[in-house]
């Protein structure tokens, strides 16, 4: 796998605004998604150059977003079958769960963050991987078999 | 119908530079010699960009300033400001603070010299190299002059020739006529 150079903030910023607004749209309704659209960009830009590698910047993206949502909303989440993320702040989640799941290859990742950490359906999960429901119901479940076995 | 509406995505690229996450800034000044691409570090000016190809200048930017680049019109608005004032005719020296940390020693004291030339004045190559205490080197300020990075504000369109000819301009002779005349150093 090659290993794509992280590109300048404008660029992220152009490529991902449009749908990661969208995604707020549906969680929080158009006047709570304008709050969460800022606080989930600048979020982005204080752990930007922390980001090694341009890879799954679009999955990223939606973990903050996801979790500013969460935020917003402060309800308890359910499917708490992994550890609480919030706490580490700023930095991915692929990197926070790094410790947990640093086998899984990275979509696997990225789906059981999504899921069980953001509480995402997997349309929207679809998105963020760059690819569709099923597929990422299938890297989600996948991730979570692994996950269990290494556990066993 | 879920764009992110103009005030929305201005409102996050002003916050963006407030608070300090930028390390640079950028945006396009419209002037009387084509669209400037003019940036800034938190330190100040650091590019003023003829014909610029905003990808490019973008991943130029990033790789000398650092990865958190993004278009933002406010910290632009000084310099926007004194460069509407210079081409109308309303401002003969500028005043903002210059980012000129990455340049060599050399191109540093150079420009340094040459923002000292007053406006509505030529100097040549070679006396400008002289200032800068190299009387020799007046093809390695040609150099400096041509990797300017920030014209306009520092005028090296008033280093001329020894026979008294334009010789060059990074962006073009033209532009470097028309800012000479402007300043009514020629007719």
């Amino acid at each position: 796998m090659s290993t794509m150079t992280l590109p300048p903030f404008e660029r992220f910023y152009e490529q991902h605004r449009a749908e990661i607004f969208g995604f707020l749209v549906r969680r929080l309704g158009r006047d709570r998604a304008e709050d969460a659209f800022q606080e989930t960009f600048l979020r982005a830009l204080r752990a930007y150059p922390k980001l090694e590698h341009g890879e799954h910047l679009r999955a990223w993206a939606y973990t903050i977003a996801s979790r500013i949502a969460v935020d917003e909303h402060r309800r308890p989440r359910a499917d708490a079958d992994l550890p609480e993320l919030a706490s580490l702040d700023g930095r991915p989640a692929f990197a926070q769960l790094e410790h947990l799941a640093d086998q899984l290859p990275p979509t696997e990742r990225a789906a059981v963050v999504l899921r069980y950490g953001y509480d995402l359906d997997y349309s929207d999960i679809g998105a963020a991987l760059g690819s569709n429901a099923t597929a990422a119901r299938q890297a989600a479940s996948a991730g979570i078999r692994r996950l269990r076995q290494k556990e066993l | 119908m879920n764009a992110v509406s103009p005030g929305l995505d201005r409102r996050f690229r002003d916050a963006a530079a407030s608070e300090g996450l930028l390390d640079a800034a950028y945006d396009l000044v419209d002037s009387p010699v084509g669209p400037l691409l003019v940036a800034a570090t938190k330190r100040g000016l650091c590019r003023i960009s003829y014909d610029a190809d905003p990808e490019r200048e973008l991943d130029r930017l990033a790789r000398d300033f650092g990865v958190r680049v993004l278009r933002s019109a406010k910290p632009i608005d000084p310099a926007r400001r004194e460069l509407d004032e210079y081409f109308e005719g309303a401002r003969r020296e500028f005043d903002l603070p210059l980012d000129v940390t990455l340049l060599a020693d050399f191109n540093r004291r150079v420009l340094r010299e040459l923002a000292r030339v007053p406006y509505g004045e030529v100097v040549t190559y070679g006396e400008l190299a002289t200032r800068s205490a190299r009387p020799r080197a007046a093809r390695a300020v040609g150099t400096v002059m041509n990797r300017n990075p920030l014209p306009i504000v520092l005028p090296c369109h008033r280093v001329i020739g020894a026979n008294g000819k334009l010789t060059g301009y990074a962006g073009g002779l033209e532009r470097k006529e028309t800012l000479l005349r402007l300043e009514g150093a020629i007719l």
